[in-house]
């Protein structure tokens, strides 16, 4: 029976190593997720008989086994039904908030599960097994700050908590002390015997859900892209820990790819910023570099709907690029339907994306996928960049920081050497806005003072759909 | 307070002040708004139009009675004597060249504004009417050339023979000239142009024209309009202003100096060698003309068949469209001075445009105001774009990359030496693992970046498989710790892959 879950188990690890290859592709992509879930049921089918396994055996009490099962299957059914009501009741727009939330719930699990084997050595054996107790102390580690920087994260998507970075004096040296004491409480731990491990085990948790919190709550609201990225990173840790201490290579396997998947995607957008991935992990961007100072921008001028409609009419060529603004409005659905009937009169229309548009990598993709906005429209910035001197009108709806030429203009601004999308280089430049309030990064964009920028004020929802009313 | 739209009294004048869209805005603004009956009769703004935008249409006395009138040419004396003391008259002023009317509006104590006098800075562009008119005229006056040119503008090959394309050489890339160079252009002439301002290359450039150049010295100008230039300048340029009209089919004309004469730049001799046919528009000619031949107002045809348009009221000849540009720009201007929009005139003498504007005020004489540096005139340093430089990726000494590499890879060693035996077969999986995740990550589509998230998510809740293998263990704590564990991570298995399918099954293409 062994030998076939190990083989089950490989089977399984090769499907999720092709469900990943497949997300990669747009063609691919379905079939990866069926991957996926075909690796899920094999992975949990094969546990399963395992354990229907012990029923038959002699030497293994029954009495928990038959217990154990209730469990497995009482658990795992709720779980499941909540899940998949999650899933389908979520608005995409609130995508960010639930992958944060159940990122917290991969680290509470493992936290548990770290627990759990610890409990069962300590009851049973009472000798300390060092390299054990380590891989215990660690998924645990790990799990905890997974566990409280997905909440901290989630509460921030979600605005139940200021989005601002929360800025200790000497955060750095708190986090490093933690990490210091961590791993004295583990050299503590990996010779404690029995179930004196308790009070190292118990500091090092409470020390890590601690860093979990500070951790994400010094990182900013604008940041947020790289931030879930990195704790699903680290919920992949987490699980590949728990395969350390349970001896089981399919958690390993699996827990490795997630977790550098995770990080390698978590690079890409810190690329994408212009930022150094150490910096946005040890938090605080945006309060660095003191402000840009005060100077007189000039003056912005405003335009009205109908006038966008008319100017969007005559043009031949209109890019949009969004940005968390519109994800805000639920303004996907009006600008896919001014999409619809721009591209019906012939105009040609394209999505120009900036990589940390929104608060989850990808999230503009989903949001316009979602209002069916076909997805070869819905272009890269390096893509878009190229071609915007040969636009005619290009729409900025709830964008501010990743369209602003101060990051390629002033040097001293905090968000210089940022790739932006270079939106100024097209004939016309409408903004949507709801004030002249300053993006996530607090700095002034000069884009609104332009001579080819105008001003659209008000709701992005209302005004785009004022504008497909003017289009007839 | 009261807006009053009169009817032009100059003769021939097309144009009017308001429309009845931009009447109605001035209305928004909180002021009353009487138009003149028959005002916008030559602009296609019948009074119904105005009727029908909510604005009342009056007769001359209730107009001249207005608190402002809003006009485009200059009020004459009788108009003048018309209007009431303290009343504010906006118009074409031109109040550099008309001293006696700047002071006769200072005597009748009213408050004049000039909108031809808006300082061209970034503010105030949607205020200048100097630009609206001279982009519709330098549109028309290609369209004039055009009509008086007796062969296409576009080059065709066909089955009678090659028509070869217009050559059309502008003067001037002010506002007029790059739009003459536009229409010009769409047409499908060969376009070159020349401005002494060599700042304004790019510019012409990106209208499709070639510019052409003088090898000489040039300053840039800090103003906004071109300067004069000097005797020796003048020479070279001369020649090659000779040149280029010879070689042309069609010259427009736009070069001129504030508050002087035109300059007078393709001479009689240049004329009488250009083709015959070959059409010259002197956008220029109300202030003297670029070119000798120009008669202002006149068509002329010179001994060898060329002609030469003067016309001034190039603009006027699109009165519909240009009496809606210098509307707009009203409605602007007054924008800026009714700040509450609650139809009160608010004169702020700060405000660099106003102060710029005014030409009398309450009877007190404001013209000139003193110069203003635009902003349109880049100076040379901020021209040039400092190209960003990214940060340098540290220098590493190669060998403490190496000695950090080796200090690595014997703790390593030391750790696996002192592991137990079973732990390096789960080691060696992990680093494939690693290794593997980065490879198939490596290229994804910046568009799957959230499906992908989703579901890795999912995925990770593979700890469920670790919690399911502790739930049968003989110990109740351990049982119900592993069944909040697998209530946990399932709702990540399932709600991961649901959410992602609901993703991808959005995706689609167009």
């Amino acid at each position: 029976m062994v030998e076939f879950v190990q083989g089950a188990y490989i089977l399984a690890a090769l499907l999720f190593i092709l469900a990943l290859a497949g997300l990669s592709k747009h063609e691919t992509a379905r079939r990866g997720n069926q991957f996926g879930m075909a690796g899920m049921g094999l992975a949990l089918v094969a546990t399963l008989l395992l354990v229907l396994d012990y029923l038959g055996t002699d030497y293994i009490d029954q009495g928990p086994v038959v217990v154990g099962l209730v469990i497995i299957l009482v658990a795992g059914t709720v779980g499941a039904v909540i899940g998949l009501r999650l899933a389908k009741r979520v608005e995409m727009t609130g995508m960010p908030e639930l992958i944060a939330m159940m990122h917290s719930f991969v680290g509470l699990a493992a936290v548990l599960v770290g627990y759990n084997t610890w409990i069962e050595v300590a009851d049973f054996a009472g000798e300390a097994d060092g390299i054990h107790n380590a891989e215990v102390f660690i998924g645990v580690f790990i799990g905890a700050v997974t566990f409280t920087g997905s909440i901290v994260a989630n509460l921030k998507l979600s605005a139940k908590m200021k989005s601002a970075p929360m800025t200790l004096p000497g955060r750095h040296l708190l986090n490093l002390a933690i990490l210091v004491l961590s791993a004295i409480l583990l050299v503590w731990f990996m010779n404690a015997d029995g179930w004196s491990g308790i009070a190292p085990l118990g500091i090092m948790t409470v020390l890590a859900l601690v860093l979990g919190f500070h951790l994400v709550a010094a990182i900013g609201g604008g940041d947020m892209p790289v931030v879930v990225s990195m704790l699903n990173s680290y919920s992949g840790w987490a699980a590949a820990a728990a395969g350390f201490m349970l001896g089981n290579d399919l958690l390993i396997i699996v827990g490795a790819l997630v977790g550098s998947s995770g990080a390698i995607l978590s690079y890409i957008m810190c690329k994408a910023m212009n930022r150094s991935f150490v910096s946005v992990i040890a938090g605080g961007f945006g309060s660095d570099g003191g402000p840009a100072e005060d100077r007189d921008y000039g003056e912005h001028r405003e335009i009205q709907a109908d006038d966008v409609a008319a100017l969007l009419a005559d043009a031949s060529s209109v890019v949009i690029t969004p940005g968390y603004g519109m994800a805000v409005a639920q303004a996907q659905y009006p600008v896919a339907e001014m999409t619809r009937k721009l591209r019906a009169k012939g105009v040609d229309v394209r999505f120009g994306i900036h990589p940390v548009a929104g608060r989850l990598p990808g999230h503009m993709n989903v949001l316009l996928a979602e209002a069916k906005v076909p997805y070869d429209i819905v272009l890269e910035m390096d893509e878009i960049n190229d071609d915007l001197p040969d636009v005619d009108v290009v729409l900025v709806i709830g964008a501010n920081d990743t369209v602003n030429p101060a990051a390629l203009e002033e040097p001293n601004s905090p968000i210089a050497g940022m790739p932006v999308i270079e939106v100024w280089k097209a004939k016309d430049v409408i903004v949507f806005k709801r004030s002249m309030a300053t993006g996530y990064a607090g700095v002034q964009n000069p884009l609104f003072f332009k001579e080819n920028t105008q001003m659209l004020f008000g709701d992005a929802k209302d005004k785009v759909n004022e504008i497909v009313a003017a289009l007839g | 307070m009261r807006i009053g739209i009169p009817r032009e009294s100059r003769p021939g004048e097309t144009l009017v002040a308001a429309t009845a869209k931009t009447a109605a805005q001035l209305a928004a603004l909180g002021y009353d708004v009487v138009v003149e009956a028959g005002a916008g009769a030559a602009a296609d703004q019948p009074d119904a139009a105005y009727e029908e935008a909510g604005v009342h249409v009056g007769s001359s006395a209730d107009v001249w009675a207005s608190d402002v009138v809003v006009k485009v040419n200059a009020p004459t004396d009788d108009e003048i004597g018309l209007l009431r003391r303290g009343a504010t008259v906006v118009a074409l002023l031109a109040p550099a060249r008309s001293p006696e009317l700047v002071e006769r509006l200072g005597a009748a104590g009213v408050t004049a504004l000039a909108m031809d006098a808006v300082p061209r800075i970034s503010r105030a562009q949607s205020m200048d009417v100097l630009s609206s008119m001279a982009n519709v005229a330098g549109y028309r006056a290609v369209i004039e050339a055009a009509h008086e040119f007796g062969r296409l503008f576009t080059g065709q090959v066909t089955a009678a023979g090659k028509v070869p394309p217009a050559r059309v050489f502008v003067v001037g890339a002010g506002v007029a000239g790059l739009a003459a160079i536009g229409a010009a252009g769409s047409l499908g002439a060969i376009v070159r142009a020349f401005d002494v301002r060599p700042e304004v290359a790019e510019q012409v450039e990106s209208m499709g024209a070639q510019f052409v150049t003088v090898d000489m010295e040039q300053e840039v100008s800090t103003d906004g309009y071109a300067k004069e230039m000097t005797a020796e300048q003048e020479a070279a340029t001369a020649a090659m202003y000779d040149e280029e009209a010879r070689a042309a089919d069609i010259v427009i004309t736009t070069a001129l100096i504030p508050g002087r004469p035109a300059p007078l730049l393709v001479t009689a001799e240049t004329v009488a060698a250009m083709q015959p046919g070959s059409v010259v528009v002197d956008m220029a000619a109300a202030n003297g003309g670029n070119v000798a031949a120009t008669v202002t107002d006149q068509r002329v045809v010179t001994d060898n068949g060329v002609t030469v348009l003067g016309y001034t009221d190039l603009a006027g000849r699109l009165a519909a469209q240009t009496s809606q540009l210098y509307g707009t720009n009203i409605v602007n201007l007054l924008k800026l001075l009714t700040p509450e929009k609650d139809g009160q005139l608010t004169l702020d003498m700060d405000d660099v445009i106003l102060r710029g504007i005014s030409v009398s005020r309450d009877g007190e004489v404001m013209w000139p105001p003193p110069p203003v540096q635009v902003s349109a005139a880049p100076t040379g340093e901020e021209t040039t774009v400092m190209p960003i430089e990214k940060a340098p990726p540290k220098e590493v000494d190669p060998r403490r990359r190496l000695y950090a590499a080796g200090l690595a890879a014997v703790l390593f060693l030391a750790l696996a030496t002192a592991a137990p035996a079973s732990f390096l077969p789960s080691l060696t999986v992990f680093v494939l693992a690693v290794v593997i995740g980065f490879y198939v990550i490596g290229n994804v589509h910046h568009a799957l970046h959230t499906p992908l998230m989703s579901v890795t998510n999912a995925i990770s809740g593979i700890i469920v498989v670790g919690a399911i293998l502790q739930a049968p263990v003989d110990n109740l704590a351990v049982q119900l710790l592993a069944g909040v564990a697998i209530l946990l991570a399932s709702i990540n298995v399932f709600g991961g892959f649901m959410v992602t399918r609901r993703m991808l099954n959005m995706f689609q293409k167009g």
